[in-house]
């Protein structure tokens, strides 16, 4: 079969120790059997690892950080456009999703590239300040929550909270407290590091299971694969994790697509209660970092997100294997000095 | 007693519940209790097929088989129906 010949802009690239969805993606997309896709490699940073990934991201650019507004994102996107003659843009940071969103029309108006992205109601819908409604609407239990802009509201919590609870970052963060001073603490490094507000999160004992997922933003859950994870670093983040066999998971998952009428990537994270319930402690926006699970498992994710994004109609994926596991490692690329020298003084490799 | 249909049990004694994500390994013994299990055995067959396999004697193995059964129970793999 030939494949077409499509050019894909990925941000994410920051395969770190807390790694950024990109690099999984484009693993994802690359091996894709419908696609010959050239990686345009999007970053922020002049030592994101992906970058130097010759073999996965072909050309790079740097674009501005989101706190630098859309104008600026639009003017330097319609650079690289002019540049490579962009098909697809799949954004991978929660933080800068909101500016993709805001742009998706002009993107597709002035410079015919698509994308595939939640809209902007449903974006703020599962933010985690809103979550607890949102559970409401789409019958999914979620944990209590609250959300505060001063470490004196902590003291004032008592009346809503018990001991243990759960102090969040807007974007990302999390740890629990077992005291009001721990709870103070927490407050106070969070938010120096994400800002306000911070979400106070009734803590529920379980096992944790995710779920990466894909929706065509009509009601339909084209795939998802859930996930326990084996190995989790002192930053939380799965260093290794098995594909579950769990229906009522995958039941919540097509509920809470269907019901929202979802738009694109996203991951679900669950507590599983030693009684057997789910509570749904976020609902993150894109991809997780894990997601080349999927395609391992049989449901390239990335790869019917691009599909919809070009107007082609998907089916909804009818399995996926269980038992399967995903091993995380770190490698030292060698770099030339020039490479870093390039992308830092000129903004692309 | 049965054990969760799902489980998956290899030659080896290497359990896997898809359900949980959880993966055990156990001994030739343990890999036989599970066999009959499997097959639906009760606890007075199942004795009686171990004694014999293994040259236990009966109370040893019950007092271990009641062991056993709490840590299968625990581990989520064992449904108690009776």
């Amino acid at each position: 079969m030939t494949k077409r010949k499509i050019t894909v802009a990925v941000s994410g690239l920051n395969n770190i120790d807390s790694p950024g969805p990109g690099i999984p993606v484009i693993r994802a997309l690359k091996e894709s059997e419908f696609f010959d896709i050239r990686i345009i490699g999007l970053s922020y940073e002049n030592l994101e690892p992906g970058l130097y990934m010759r073999d996965l991201v072909d050309k790079s650019y740097s674009i501005p950080l989101p706190s630098s507004g859309t104008a600026s994102l639009l003017e330097r996107l319609k650079y690289i456009n002019e540049m490579e003659g962009i098909d697809v843009i799949i954004p991978n940071f929660d933080a800068e999703l909101h500016s993709f969103i805001k742009l998706a029309t002009a993107l597709k108006r002035d410079f015919n590239i698509e994308t595939f992205l939640p809209t902007q109601e449903q974006f703020e819908s599962r933010h985690k300040s809103v979550l607890y409604e949102f559970g409401e609407e789409n019958g999914v239990k979620v944990p209590y929550s609250k959300m505060i802009f001063s470490a004196n509201e902590i003291y004032s919590l008592k009346t809503d909270f018990t001991y243990p609870l759960v102090i969040k970052g807007k974007y990302y963060d999390a740890s629990i407290a077992a005291t009001p001073e721990q709870a103070v603490n927490y407050f106070h490094k969070i938010s120096a590091k994400w800002g306000l507000p911070i979400i106070v999160q009734e803590f529920v004992s379980g096992n944790e299971v995710n779920v990466t997922a894909i929706g065509d933003g009509k009601g339909n859950c084209i795939g998802a694969v859930p996930m326990r994870k084996l190995y989790i670093t002192d930053k939380g983040k799965a260093w290794a994790g098995v594909s579950l066999d769990d229906e009522n998971l995958i039941e919540i998952t097509n509920r809470v697509i269907g019901n929202s009428k979802w738009k694109g990537g996203c991951e679900l994270e669950f507590i599983k209660s030693k009684e057997g319930e789910y509570y749904l402690l976020e609902m993150n926006p894109r991809f997780p970092a894990w997601v080349y699970l999927a395609k391992g498992c049989g449901q390239n994710h990335p790869e019917a997100l691009v599909k919809m994004a070009l107007g082609e109609d998907v089916k909804p994926f009818d399995s996926y294997d269980v038992g399967k596991l995903f091993v995380r490692y770190s490698f030292d690329q060698i770099v030339d000095l020039k490479d870093f020298e390039k992308i830092s003084t000129l903004g692309e490799l | 007693m049965q054990i969760n249909k799902n489980i998956a049990i290899s030659d080896s004694g290497f359990i896997f519940n898809p359900s949980s994500g959880d993966s055990f390994s156990t001994n030739q013994v343990g890999l036989e209790i599970i066999r009959l299990l499997k097959e639906n055995k009760n606890k007075e067959e199942l004795i009686s097929e171990i004694v014999q396999l293994f040259s236990i004697d009966e109370s040893t193995l019950e007092k271990d088989l009641g062991d056993f059964f709490l840590m299968l129970q625990s581990y989520q793999l064992l449904n108690e129906n009776d």
